[in-house]
Order: C-alpha cells, then sequence, then structure tokens
C-alpha cells in the first residue's frame, strides 16, 4: 500500500516537474535564439547538456509509465524547448530510439516474443523508406520539417486517444505471401495457461503500411513504435505481445538505417547525444521499477497532454517562420 | 512443412547474442569516450566552452563553421571524416556511436549463411538485401542537398 502511494506520487511528480519545466524551457530556448558564431545567452556551456541529462532522465520514467517509446517524446520536446537545432536533436532522437532498442531487442528475440521471420520482410521496407526520409528530412527546409513534426505529433496524439489493441487477433487463414514466407510462431501465454500459435494475414497491405512508417520515422527522427504496433497488430494480426515486441526490435533496424544518413550528414554532436542516452537509459531503469509497484494510468493522459503541447509548439514554430503567425 | 517451435530459431539467437555483445560494447565505450570529452583529458577539435555557439545552427553552416573556424578541411567533415579526427575528444565518441549504429549489419551478414544453408532462399534473399541497403547507407554515398 505504501509502495503504491509512493510510486503513485513519485509519477505524479515526475510528469509535473517535467510539465513544470517546459514554459521555461520555452523561454530559455527562445532566449537562446540562434546568433551564429556568438555565445547565445551568456550561459555556461554544460547547462544545457545538465538539463538535457535531467529532462531525459524524467522523460525516460515517463515514457516507460506511459508506455511510449523514449524516440517519440525526445524529437518534440527537445526541439521545441531547447536551443538546439532541429537537425541535430533528429539525429540524437534516432539514437536515443535505436539505443532503447538495442537495448531490449536481444532478450525479446531470446524470449521468442520478437519475431525475425515478421521483422525481416517488414525491416526490409521500413528502413529502405526511413533512408529515404532522412534524406528528404535533411534537403527540405527547417520550418517545414518543424510544420509537418508538429502535424505528425498531434496524429499521434489522435492515434494514441484512438487505437484499440487486441490479445489475440482472430486471424481465420494466413495469407500466401505470409504462408510462403513463413512467419508465424508460438509463444506461452502466462495469463490464460496456454501455448499461442499465431500466424498472421493482410501481409501485402501491412508491407506497404510501412513505407509511410519508415518514411516518416527517418523524417522526423522519432521511434516507429506508435505506428508499428497498431499494423502488426490490427491491420497484420499478430498477437499483441508479438507486435509490442517485434516493434521494438525492428527499430533498431529501421532507426540504424537513418541514423546513419544523419550520422554522415554531420548531424551528430557528441554534447547533446550522449547526455540524452544517458539520462533516458537511467530514467527508463527508474522506471521500470516504478512500473513494477504501480501503474499510473494517468501518465500516459500526461504524455498525451504534453505530446499535444509539444506539437503545437512544433506547429506554431514552423508557422510563424513562414509569417502565417 | 517445417515444425513450428516455441523456441527461437538459430538464426533467431545467433542474431541476439551479437546485437547483445554490440550494444554492451558500444554503451561501456561510450561512457568511456564521452569521460575523456567531457572532463578534458582528451582535446577536442570544438572547445567545450564554445560547443553553445555552433549547436543552434542548421546542419550545414554548422559543418561550415567548425571547418573555418577549426579544422581548415579542404571539405566539410562528413561521411567516414571523422576516423581522421578520433585523436580529439569530441570526434572520439563517433566510435560507439557507430558500433551502435553498426551492430545490426553485423547481425544480418552473420545469419544470412545460415538462411541459404537451411534453404531458407525467400528470407535469405530478404536480409541480403537489406543488408546491402544498410551498407549503403552506411558507406556515405548518400548525400542530400542540405537546407
Amino acid at each position: 500500500m505504501v509502495k503504491t502511494v509512493v510510486a503513485k506520487l513519485t509519477g505524479i511528480s515526475m510528469a509535473w516537474s517535467m510539465l513544470a519545466m517546459l514554459p521555461a524551457l520555452a523561454l530559455a530556448s527562445e532566449g537562446a535564439a540562434p546568433v551564429p558564431g556568438t555565445v547565445a545567452d551568456g550561459t555556461a556551456w554544460w547547462v544545457w547538456p545538465v538539463v538535457l541529462l535531467v529532462v531525459t532522465f524524467i522523460m525516460g520514467i515517463i515514457a516507460v509509465l506511459g508506455g511510449v517509446g523514449g524516440g517519440v517524446l525526445f524529437v518534440p520536446i527537445i526541439s521545441g524547448f531547447f536551443p538546439f537545432h532541429l537537425d541535430f536533436v533528429r539525429g540524437a532522437g534516432l539514437l536515443v530510439a535505436l539505443s532503447g532498442a538495442l537495448a531490449a531487442g536481444p532478450g525479446l528475440l531470446k524470449a521468442n516474443l520478437a519475431s525475425l521471420r515478421l521483422a525481416l520482410p517488414v525491416a526490409l521496407i521500413a528502413s529502405t523508406m526511413a533512408i529515404v526520409g532522412a534524406m528528404v528530412g535533411l534537403a527540405l527546409p527547417t520550418h517545414i520539417v518543424q510544420l509537418a513534426l508538429g502535424g505528425t505529433i498531434l496524429g499521434i496524439v489522435a492515434i494514441m486517444l484512438t487505437a484499440k489493441k487486441s490479445a489475440v487477433p482472430d486471424v481465420p487463414h494466413a495469407d500466401n505471401l505470409s504462408s510462403a514466407l513463413r512467419i508465424t510462431g508460438i509463444y506461452y501465454e502466462p495469463s490464460s495457461k496456454q501455448d499461442i500459435n499465431w500466424k498472421i494475414h493482410r501481409t501485402i497491405p501491412g508491407l506497404f503500411t510501412f513505407i509511410i512508417i519508415g518514411f516518416m520515422a527517418g523524417m522526423f527522427g522519432l521511434g516507429a513504435g506508435w505506428a508499428n504496433v497498431p499494423v502488426l497488430n490490427l491491420m497484420m494480426g499478430a498477437p499483441l505481445k508479438i507486435s509490442v515486441a517485434t516493434s521494438k526490435f525492428l527499430l533498431s533496424i529501421t532507426d540504424t538505417s537513418a541514423a546513419w544518413i544523419y550520422l554522415n550528414q554531420g548531424c551528430v554532436i557528441p554534447m547533446l547525444v550522449v547526455p540524452s542516452l544517458i539520462g533516458i537509459m537511467l530514467g527508463s531503469l527508474v522506471g521500470v521499477r516504478i512500473l513494477k509497484v504501480a501503474k499510473p494510468t494517468f501518465i500516459r493522459w500526461m504524455v498525451i497532454g504534453i505530446l499535444a503541447f509539444a506539437g503545437l509548439k512544433a506547429m506554431h514554430k514552423g508557422l510563424s517562420v513562414m509569417g502565417i503567425l | 512443412m517445417t515444425e513450428i517451435k516455441k523456441e527461437a530459431t538459430p538464426e533467431q539467437l545467433l542474431y541476439a547474442n551479437i546485437l547483445e555483445k554490440g550494444m554492451l560494447v558500444g554503451l561501456g565505450l561510450m561512457f568511456l569516450t564521452f569521460a575523456l570529452y567531457v572532463f578534458g583529458i582528451m582535446k577536442p577539435v570544438v572547445p567545450t566552452n564554445e560547443i553553445a555557439n555552433y549547436w543552434n545552427m542548421p546542419v550545414h553552416d554548422y559543418l561550415v563553421a567548425i571547418n573555418t573556424n577549426f579544422l581548415h578541411g579542404d571539405s566539410l567533415p562528413t561521411g567516414w571524416t571523422w576516423l581522421k579526427l578520433i585523436s580529439r575528444g569530441d570526434f572520439l565518441n563517433f566510435i560507439p556511436i557507430v558500433i551502435l549504429s553498426g551492430v545490426t549489419i553485423l547481425c544480418y551478414i552473420v545469419i544470412i549463411p545460415g538462411l541459404f544453408a537451411r534453404k531458407d532462399t525467400a528470407m535469405g534473399v530478404i536480409a541480403s538485401i537489406t543488408a546491402l541497403i544498410l551498407i549503403l547507407a552506411a558507406s556515405g554515398i548518400l548525400a542530400t542537398g542540405g537546407h
């Protein structure tokens, strides 16, 4: 009981402290307006990396409690409220999502929850399109990317609000392509104490959907779990556990391809990347511990609220540069 | 008809083991190289107290600025140029980042022979094409126009 209350209070305080920091960060980042070649606002060089470490630590906790990937929180929040250019934030965002996927991937593969056979064809499409998305995103003017990012984040909010989940979708027959590729498997479901024999259908429409998902992941530097899971689960009929695990593993391939484009174009500044990775990783570890004690469902609403705010902020930034606002 | 098993396939386990080792090496090295950089043990190209002047620029302007102010090279430091600069604290951090970004390619390359050996030709071809695409992305050949 006490543990539950403590965990809930910790969750509330973490979420509120992050929310409370956003307006202050917004003011600070705007105060540090881009003035090439000069010290922006006289702030000591280490202040922003330390703030980044703290914010990504809180972000890591909230991501776990809210059931979202770190990448989807990282890009809109850091690009909206920190003085870093969107090019570097997207590069760091991809590496944040990639590291999370690399950390989780081996365990999920060994437990046979992530399916290599399901991931391989999807990864071919998604990673190819992530490269295209990254190249387009780096070629477009920043305010256009910012505007599109805002729209995408608001779209993700809509998906989070409306998407349903199906623990074990009904798949009467595997389609021809998935049969030919032998995309099927068995896993043990502890809640029902039985082995679940799964297969998939609608493979071709599903693969086509990953054209869009891969493109967006590369263009905005977002992890794509928010889109992978509904497509694998609801469209292709993979069980929810298999979908979530395969999606997490899939990010390690999709984000790898896009990360190389950002890396080769010079969009990686270690002073941004390393504190972000450390913060998210440590935050995730703490988040998992809190999650074991209690699952504060309101955090999910908090995440939706933060994302909506960050999405509107990104759109506002893009429209301001265009002179519309 | 291949029997469906509850356990992961040999390729999946092989992939997982390599991924795990690469991830641990990459993350471990990241702590080490960042400490060497941030505590000033290895001198960076861009001094830490000046980095805030550059991170708010679009990437092209950033590259031009650091090349003009510090590197004085004939070309901008893109692609694999970082390899020539690993004696400097900031660029040393590219080693773990490249390991984390590259371990997936290694996983693919290692599982491909096993897929073909087990006559899993379709998956073998898919894995081979994906590996080639990832190698192409890593090569630095693909360039963008910039902002």
